[in-house]
């Protein structure tokens, strides 16, 4: 059995001091870890540490050597304005345009800045989750997703994983989160692994 | 027009003219545009301080403006939003205009400089623009990918653990000595204008980015061309002419 991809041992993350609570898991290969609760818990912030932006002020986060991240913020790609199309953004990182909805699919030649949010949300949604990468870190995915784009993200998930790697994914959708995780983490002042 | 007389000259301008729209494409991928203008007015100012100082002006203009373009890293953090940029073009300036006040020699050149002197062009700054244009491109094709991502994705190289540095680095230096180079051939507001205006109409317009930069070098090689032949024809300034044409070309294209 190879290694775990994560393992965390009371983690405690932050930007200029410790701002979430003491945080146990690991993560497999091939599986799913969702982190869900209220506003200000700390969800973006345990992401942000894994990713290398926030810091780890006590615990032990243990990441398997040569581990690729990508990371999905919930920022919007700030392409307006910005020559690119669809498949101009999928090449930079790798992503195969394989799989994408109808919807999308055929929208690939246009200009990132001439479809909609949602069309837009998801296409760097999709850049990020298909890159080659052995863990993909992804904050408030369903935002600007109607039902179509979340039963679509839920197959790919689902997919991304079988093929290998994990992924660790913030929401407060509790419905996508019980629908598409293997393991949830409920943030709370002691959080409850469920 | 194409004894050699001309030739030389418009063949210099020509290679400027496939490279530095190319390089307004990235800055203002960037939103670094005032950086031609920056970079310009250094480069003006170093190969001044050169003159003075019984250097080669091509030489201190190129080595004032690779300066600027590894230091303005160093202050990135307390200069952000374009203030480098802009502290770089007024000290530039300032220092080019105290000393074309001060000295004859370099008040000559600094006309020389900041109204364009393409037409004087000789076969020793074609062998040095034509070799970095060349450079410059292939640079800016390898450094391409990596400015996209950091444009659309800002947290790829942390999440990657890959460092950012040299591609910025990369990139400052190209865009330093490119402009330093045009800054030295076609002027400050040659330069800028073909930095400037084909990458406007690009955003504006292109369908991509790779048609986009397609575009953006059609733009400038027909811009350029049609200036070159114009001022001849006028006996006009060179970089006057380009200037207003292209901005005629942005304002019916985009």
């Amino acid at each position: 059995m190879s290694a775990p991809l994560l393992r965390a041992r009371a983690l405690v993350a932050g930007w200029q001091g410790p701002a979430t609570a003491p945080l146990h898991f690991v993560l497999e290969n091939g599986r799913i870890l969702g982190l869900t609760g209220p506003n200000g818990v700390g969800k973006t912030t345990i992401l942000s540490a894994l990713a290398g932006r926030a810091r780890v002020f006590s615990g032990l986060l243990e990441m398997r050597p040569g581990l690729r991240l990508a990371l999905q913020t919930q920022d919007v790609p700030p392409v307006a304005g910005v020559p690119l199309t669809g498949r101009e953004l999928l090449e930079l990182t790798a992503a195969p345009a394989d799989g994408l909805p109808p919807w999308l699919g055929g929208r690939l030649d246009l200009r990132l800045d001439r479809l909609s949010g949602g069309q837009r949300h998801y296409l760097a949604l999709w850049a990020i989750l298909q890159a080659p990468a052995d863990l993909v870190l992804l904050d408030e995915p369903t935002n600007n997703l109607d039902a179509a784009g979340v039963a679509h993200l839920v197959t790919a998930l689902r997919e991304r994983v079988a093929s290998g790697g994990g992924v660790v994914l913030v929401s407060h959708d509790h419905d996508f989160v019980a629908q598409v995780c293997d393991q949830v983490i409920v943030l709370r002042e002691v959080p409850d692994v469920v | 027009m194409w004894s050699d007389l001309f030739l030389l000259p418009f063949l210099t301008g020509l290679c400027l003219a496939l490279i530095l729209p190319v390089l307004g494409c990235f800055l203002r991928l960037r939103d670094e545009w005032l950086a031609a203008l920056a970079y310009a007015h250094v480069a003006a100012a170093g190969a001044l301080l050169a003159l003075v100082g019984g250097l080669s002006p091509a030489f201190g203009g190129m080595a004032a403006a690779a300066l600027a373009g590894a230091s303005k890293r160093v202050f990135a953090r307390r200069l952000a939003g374009g203030a480098a940029f802009a502290l770089l073009l007024l000290a530039g300036w300032a220092v080019a205009v105290l000393l074309a006040a001060n000295q004859p020699l370099a008040e000559r050149l600094g006309h020389a400089l900041f109204d364009g002197q393409l037409y004087f062009s000789g076969g020793a700054q074609l062998a040095l623009v034509a070799p970095w244009a060349v450079f410059a491109g292939a640079m800016l094709l390898v450094l391409s990918r990596h400015l996209l991502l950091a444009r659309v994705y800002p947290d790829h190289f942390q999440a990657r653990h890959l460092r950012a540095w040299p591609v910025m680095l990369g990139f400052d230096l190209v865009a330093a000595l490119t402009l330093a180079l045009a800054t030295m051939t076609m002027g400050v507001m040659g330069g800028f204008a073909l930095i400037f205006v084909p990458a406007w109409i690009v955003f504006r317009r292109a369908p991509g980015w790779r048609r986009g930069l397609l575009l953006a070098t059609l733009v400038g090689v027909a811009g350029y061309t049609a200036a070159f032949m114009l001022a001849l024809w006028l006996d006009q300034p060179f970089g006057p002419v380009l200037a207003l044409l292209l901005i005629v070309l942005g304002l019916v294209i985009a």
